[in-house]
C-alpha cells in the first residue's frame, strides 16, 4: 500500500503538468488552505474597511450612533474650505519633509561615520539604533521632559550659552520642532542602518582605486559612492515616506496636535475629529484625501526613480 | 578589462576611470597620487590606506558627539526617575539625585496596575507575532511552492495592502470591532492587526533562494506540504524568521493607536496606553513618577536589544537588501 502511493507520489512529481490536470481543485484547496486566512484577513481588515472609508467619507456621521445622512462631496469641501486646513496641510508638509529629508541627510551622514574604522564603532552603531525599537509613547514622554522650558535640559544648555529657551510646549512653531527633532532622534538609527550596510557593500577595491587615482574624497563620493547608493536611497525614500506620515504616538504623547494645532498633522486630525469630536465622515473624508497624496507620491517615486537609479 | 597588474595606472590622475579599474587592486600605491589630490584629509568618507591622524580626531569627536545625543535623553530619564519633586523643580538644573530610593517607582506602580499593563502587553505580541509569522509563512510558501493559477494575484493583493496605512482604516475597522463587543478584549486588540504583508513579502524572497533539492527530497519520502514547510523550510529558513520575528515582537509591544482605541478599561491596556495614565493625574505633571513609569517601559525593551541586537540587526536590514 505504502510502496503504492509513492510510486504514484513519484510518478506525479516528475510529471506536474498531468497531476495538475488530473484534480486542479485539490491543489486549489490546497493553496487556499495555506494563504486563505491571511488573505481573508487582509479582505475584512484592510481592504473592505478601505472602501468602506470612501463610503463613509460621503456621509455626515458621528461614530457610535444610529443615524448617518449622504452628504455627498460636503465633507470635502469642507476640509478643502475650511479656515485650519492650510495650517493642517502646512504642518503635515514641514512635518513630513524634516523628517524624511533630514532622516535621509542624518543617517547617511551617521553610516559613513560608523563606516569608518573607528574603535568602538559596533558600539556606536548599536546605541544609535537603540532607540528606534522603543516606544514612541515612551520616547515622547521623556523627551517632553528633556524640553522642559524651565527645568529641562535644552534650557540649561541654550542658558548656558545666553539663549533663552523657546517655549516648546506653548509656542506653536517650537512645539513642531520639538516633535520633528524627538522622531527624529528615533528613527534616524534606522536610516543610519540601512545606509551602513549599503555602503559595506560598496567594493573596497573601487574605492582604493579611485583614491589612487587621485580623486578627492568628496568626488569619489559623489561619483561612485552615490550612484551605488541609489536603490537603497529609493527603499528609505519610500519607506521612511510611509512611517512618518503614519506618525502618531509621539505627537499624541508629546502635545496632542497642540499648541494652537502647532502640531496637527493630516494622521493626527484624522483620529481628532473620528474619535474626539466625532465626526467620523469628515474623518474619513482626511482619511481618503491623505491616502489618495500617498498613492501618488509613491507612484511618482518609482517612475522617477526608475529612470534615475541603476540596479 | 583593465590593464595588466605591472603598468603604471595608479600614478595617472583619471578620475573618470576609476571604476573601471577596479581589479588592480594595488595595496601599495605610489606616494604622487595623493600629493595631486588637494581635497584629501580631513572629510574623507571612506578610509583608504593612507589615513590621517587628525581626519581621526574628528572622527572620534563626532562618532562621541553621536552617542552622547542618543544617550543623554536616556540617562536624564533615569536620573530623574530617582529625584523627588524639589530636586526636579530647580534652577540651575539639579543633574545627579541627592539618593537613589525607589519611591517614584512605588508611585507608579501603586497610581496604575503596570503588573496588567505588562501582562496584556505580553499577551498580545506573543500571540499577535505568533500568528503573524505563521500566517506569513504559510502564505509566502503557497505562493513559492504550490499550484494556483492566481498566485501572483494573491502576491500583488498582500503586497499592495503595505501602502494602506493602518489610520487610514482605524473607523471602519472600530465600528466592526465594536459591532462585534470586542472593545476591550484581547481579541479586539490582536485580530485587527494580524495580517501579515511585509512578513510574507521577506518570506517570498527568501523561500525563492532556496535550494528545490530539498523539498523534492521531502516530497519523496511522502511528506505532506504542512511537513515541508514546518519539518523542512522552517527549520532551514530560522535565521530568516527570527530575524522578522523580532522586529515583529518589538513593533507589536510598542503599538499605541489601535490599542488605544478598542481598550478604555485600566486593566485591558498595554504598557504605552497604560503609560500614559501617569501623564496628567492632577494637572501638574510629576515628572519623577512618570519618568519611572518610562523607565518601567523602556528598560526591558533596550535591555532585549542590547542581548539580541545582532538578530534585531539583521531583521532591520533584511528589508532592505531584499527590497
Amino acid at each position: 500500500m505504502a510502496t503504492a502511493i509513492d510510486v504514484r507520489r513519484r510518478a506525479a512529481d516528475t510529471a506536474p503538468t498531468l497531476r495538475r490536470r488530473r484534480k486542479p481543485w485539490k491543489s486549489w484547496l490546497l493553496f487556499l488552505l495555506f494563504a486563505g486566512p491571511n488573505l481573508a484577513l487582509l479582505l475584512v481588515f484592510t481592504y473592505k474597511p478601505l472602501l468602506q472609508s470612501f463610503y463613509y467619507s460621503t456621509l455626515q456621521w458621528n461614530i457610535g450612533s444610529a443615524a448617518a445622512m449622504p452628504v455627498g462631496l460636503a465633507n470635502y469641501v469642507d476640509w478643502f474650505t475650511d479656515p485650519s486646513t492650510p495650517r493642517v496641510a502646512g504642518v503635515t508638509l514641514v512635518f513630513t519633509v524634516a523628517t524624511v529629508g533630514g532622516g535621509m541627510v542624518i543617517g547617511l551622514a551617521l553610516a559613513l561615520l560608523l563606516n569608518r574604522k573607528l574603535a568602538g564603532r559596533g558600539l556606536a552603531r548599536t546605541v544609535v539604533v537603540a532607540p528606534y525599537v522603543l516606544s514612541g509613547v515612551a520616547v515622547g514622554l521623556l523627551w517632553l521632559f528633556v524640553f522642559d522650558p524651565n527645568f529641562g535640559i535644552t534650557s540649561a544648555l541654550l542658558n548656558a550659552v545666553g539663549i533663552a529657551s523657546p517655549d516648546w510646549y506653548n509656542d506653536p512653531g517650537a512645539a513642531l520642532w520639538m516633535v520633528i527633532i524627538v522622531y527624529l532622534w528615533k528613527n534616524v538609527g534606522y536610516v543610519a542602518l540601512i545606509y551602513l550596510a549599503a555602503l559595506q557593500a560598496v567594493s573596497r577595491d573601487l574605492l582604493d582605486a579611485a583614491s589612487l587615482d587621485g580623486a578627492s574624497a568628496a568626488r569619489t563620493f559623489k561619483d561612485i559612492v552615490l550612484p551605488l547608493l541609489g536603490p537603497t536611497t529609493f527603499f528609505l525614500a519610500v519607506t521612511t515616506l510611509l512611517s512618518s506620515l503614519q506618525s502618531f504616538d509621539i505627537i499624541r504623547a508629546m502635545t496632542q496636535g497642540g499648541p494652537l494645532e502647532g502640531t496637527t498633522t493630516m494622521m493626527y486630525q484624522i483620529y481628532q475629529e473620528g474619535f474626539q469630536t466625532g465626526r467620523a465622515g469628515y474623518s474619513s473624508a482626511v482619511a481618503t484625501i491623505l491616502f489618495a497624496v500617498l498613492l501618488i507620491v509613491t507612484f511618482v517615486q518609482m517612475r522617477y526613480i526608475q529612470k534615475k537609479v541603476h540596479y | 578589462m583593465s590593464a595588466p597588474a605591472q603598468t603604471r595606472v595608479s600614478g595617472t590622475p583619471q578620475p573618470t576611470s576609476a571604476a573601471a579599474d577596479g581589479s588592480g587592486g594595488m595595496a601599495a600605491g605610489p606616494a604622487p597620487a595623493a600629493a595631486l589630490a588637494p581635497g584629501h584629509g580631513r572629510e574623507r568618507t571612506a578610509d583608504g590606506p593612507r589615513r590621517r591622524r587628525p581626519a581621526n580626531a574628528g572622527g572620534y569627536l563626532s562618532l562621541l558627539l553621536a552617542v552622547a545625543v542618543m544617550v543623554l535623553p536616556l540617562v536624564w530619564m533615569l536620573l530623574a526617575s530617582f529625584k523627588d519633586r524639589d530636586e526636579i523643580y530647580t534652577i540651575p538644573i539639579q543633574w545627579l539625585p541627592s539618593s537613589y530610593d525607589l519611591s517614584n517607582y512605588a508611585d507608579a506602580l501603586a497610581t496604575v496596575p503596570f503588573d496588567s499593563f505588562f501582562l496584556n502587553s505580553a499577551i498580545t505580541t506573543i500571540v499577535g507575532a505568533g500568528l503573524k509569522i505563521t500566517l506569513g509563512l504559510t502564505t509566502a510558501y503557497a505562493v513559492v511552492f504550490l499550484d494556483f493559477p492566481f498566485k501572483n494575484v494573491v502576491f500583488g493583493i498582500v503586497v499592495f495592502a503595505l501602502l494602506v496605512p493602518q489610520q487610514i482604516v482605524i473607523i471602519p475597522n472600530y465600528t466592526l470591532v465594536a459591532e462585534l463587543g470586542w472593545l476591550n478584549t484581547d481579541q479586539g486588540l490582536i485580530i485587527p492587526g494580524l495580517a501579515s504583508a511585509f512578513g510574507t513579502f521577506l518570506f517570498r524572497q527568501h523561500f525563492l533562494t532556496l535550494p528545490v533539492s530539498i523539498l523534492e527530497a521531502a516530497a519523496l519520502d511522502g511528506a505532506g506540504h504542512f511537513r515541508r514547510l514546518f519539518r523542512f523550510v522552517v527549520p532551514i529558513s530560522a535565521p530568516t524568521i527570527a530575524a522578522v520575528a523580532l522586529v515583529s515582537i518589538v513593533s507589536e509591544w510598542n503599538e499605541y493607536l489601535w490599542p488605544l482605541l478598542v481598550v478604555d478599561r485600566a486593566e485591558m491596556m498595554t504598557l504605552p496606553v497604560g503609560l500614559t495614565l501617569l501623564q496628567n493625574n492632577d494637572g501638574v505633571t510629576n515628572w519623577g513618577v512618570l519618568m519611572a513609569g518610562t523607565v518601567l517601559v523602556t528598560a526591558p525593551v533596550l535591555i532585549a536589544f542590547f542581548a539580541l541586537q545582532t538578530r534585531i540587526v539583521a531583521g532591520l536590514t533584511t528589508g532592505a537588501v531584499t527590497g
